[in-house]
């Protein structure tokens, strides 16, 4: 398949030409094709939140290419423009962003700039609202007046109405109730179908990413050290622990497991976990 | 980018312009700027400038640091050359041009008048480079402390200060982070017309109004957690003391103003 998103051999300086110049992000590439869940992991400061503002054109890198469509979006300054309406971008704590004096307003704030037509802006508005399962009274009120998950979600479908085929979120989970992480993971992954759109997503919950993602990227020290699927990453426990990272609990059960000498499988989510125990307890049955 | 404003940042470090005194290198920035207004001639500028840039010397900052502090002041420096340059009237007329003069007054004025502004703002820079926010107002509490028997609150000003000298850095990286966020929805800042320009930071200060309230309540609340109640019996961790090298520095001073007194006299 086509891939919509290439990064290729991207470079990039903080305060370059100071004393306090220092590389962030050190010859990374990778591709993205519609459709795919992604999941980048990495330690802080490794170059997560850098490579994403690389990837919409908020940050230039100082040499390598983002090509959206097989596009340079810095060949051309309305190419860098579009590149911020199709490829949305979820900061960390979103919720603080918020500025209008209805829920309502605030999430027409991006369609209203890419200058749709009113009829199209209250349609995305209220498809948005309903993929973060915001009721239609909910569009009236303050977005102030909110709970914390609230906003979150107002935030998150403020970046979903201006439709985004690729949508990057930094920790969109981060700080929230396990009912209210549940609810968020699962209104992106229906953003995901029902738009065939590409997800990136920054997460340092393991078993999260391990759950959603198809793919891996994970990042270390400014490179991109590993590309691959969850599985395939997750069987390079030794070098995720080396860069301060974990790996998903169930994983590391099942890790003890074989250490102890028994036969069971890697494995990387629950429902895998449960597969394999009934087919080792089947198994010993017949023996 | 936001992230290089300096005006105001702490350069921590160990030269003993870092470890003197706050109110020493506070009395000494205010005998220094008497000194520079007191300054008539090029001798006396030339001895506050060697004075200037032997202090800079000794305290480690990278220059390139003070003259990036000045950027923002380009524009009142251009301001007040051209202004002096053109309106003061003077006997050697240098250039005449329809209805523009330029005397040799005017220039000297001039050029004594952007130099003055320099060394008066690098001087003031250096302080908040080589004072950590918190000496510097534990300095400023100590030198006021007799205007306390007026009943000014000097405790509160100083805590007021010291707060917003702490949050300056924290507000321009909220500020930076708010404008990501809002331009990857898509807003502009660089184009369109005045009201447009200032239709378009609605997004900016509104949150980042939102957040400094919440700032200020959460450091409230901390700040009760932990007991404070003001300056009222407060005690010091780290008490102020002179050193030797405060009385030197002292000296210093004093040897700097006498300079420059003795050649306004002589009007050299």
């Amino acid at each position: 398949m086509e891939p919509i998103l290439q990064v290729q051999n991207l470079n990039y300086f903080y305060s370059m030409g100071t004393p306090f110049q220092h590389q962030a992000l050190e010859n990374v590439s990778f591709s993205v094709s519609r459709g795919e869940f992604i999941g980048i992991i990495g330690h802080t400061g490794s170059g997560k939140s850098t490579l994403m503002q690389q990837l919409n054109g908020l940050l230039k890198p100082t040499s390598g290419t983002v090509l959206l469509d097989g596009q340079d979006i810095w060949s051309d300054k309305s190419l860098t423009r579009q590149a911020r309406f199709r490829i949305g971008l979820v900061f960390q704590y979103p919720e603080y962003q918020l500025f209008e004096e209805t829920v309502y307003k605030d999430i027409s704030f991006g369609p209203r700039n890419i200058g749709l037509s009113p009829e199209e802006i209250d349609r995305r508005v209220r498809e948005a609202a309903a993929v973060v399962g915001l009721s239609e009274a909910q569009l009236q009120v303050s977005p102030f007046d909110l709970s914390g998950g609230q906003k979150r979600r107002v935030a998150i479908a403020g970046v979903i109405a201006m439709e985004p085929e690729v949508l990057i979120l930094d920790e969109p989970t981060a700080g929230l109730d396990p009912a209210g992480r549940e609810g968020i993971l699962k209104n992106i992954e229906d953003y995901r179908k029902t738009h065939n759109a590409a997800i990136l997503m920054v997460s340092h919950s393991m078993d999260d990413v391990a759950r959603l993602t198809d793919r891996l990227l994970v990042m270390n020290g400014s490179r991109l050290a590993m590309d691959d699927t969850p599985a395939a990453v997750f069987a390079r426990a030794e070098e995720l622990t080396a860069m301060g990272l974990n790996i998903p609990q169930v994983t590391r059960v099942f890790l003890e497991l074989q250490r102890m000498g028994l036969p069971v499988p890697s494995v990387y989510t629950l429902d895998q976990a449960v597969d394999a125990l009934k087919k080792c307890r089947g198994g010993g049955r017949h023996a | 980018m936001l992230k290089d404003i300096t005006l105001g940042q702490y350069f921590p470090g160990n030269s003993v312009i870092h470890r003197l005194d706050p109110r020493t290198k506070l009395i000494v920035l205010v005998v220094y700027i008497v000194a520079l207004f007191l300054a008539a001639n090029w001798v006396s500028y030339a001895l506050i400038a060697a004075f200037l840039l032997t202090v800079i010397k000794i305290s480690t900052i990278p220059p390139k640091s003070i003259v990036r502090g000045m950027k923002p002041l380009v524009m009142i420096l251009v301001f007040t050359a051209v202004l002096n340059l053109f309106f003061t009237g003077g006997e050697t007329v240098l250039v005449h041009f329809w209805i523009v003069t330029i005397t040799a007054e005017g220039l000297e004025r001039a050029i004594f008048m952007v130099l003055r502004i320099l060394m008066l703002i690098s001087g003031t820079f250096l302080l908040t480079y080589t004072t950590s926010p918190i000496s510097l107002t534990d300095g400023l509490e100590s030198l006021m402390g007799p205007l306390k028997k007026l009943r000014v609150p000097v405790h509160e000003l100083s805590m007021m200060m010291c707060i917003a000298l702490r949050f300056i850095p924290t507000l321009i990286e909220e500020t930076d982070k708010i404008m990501s966020a809002q331009k990857a929805r898509g807003a502009d800042f660089e184009t369109g017309n005045l009201v447009e320009k200032a239709k378009a930071l609605i997004p900016i200060l509104v949150p980042l109004f939102i957040s400094a309230f919440r700032r200020a309540d959460e450091l409230a609340t901390a700040m009760e957690c932990r007991c404070y109640q003001g300056g009222e019996g407060r005690t010091k961790m780290k008490l102020l003391r002179y050193h030797l090298w405060d009385y030197e520095a002292f000296a210093v001073g004093g040897i700097l103003i006498a300079a420059v007194c003795v050649l306004r006299a002589f009007g050299l």
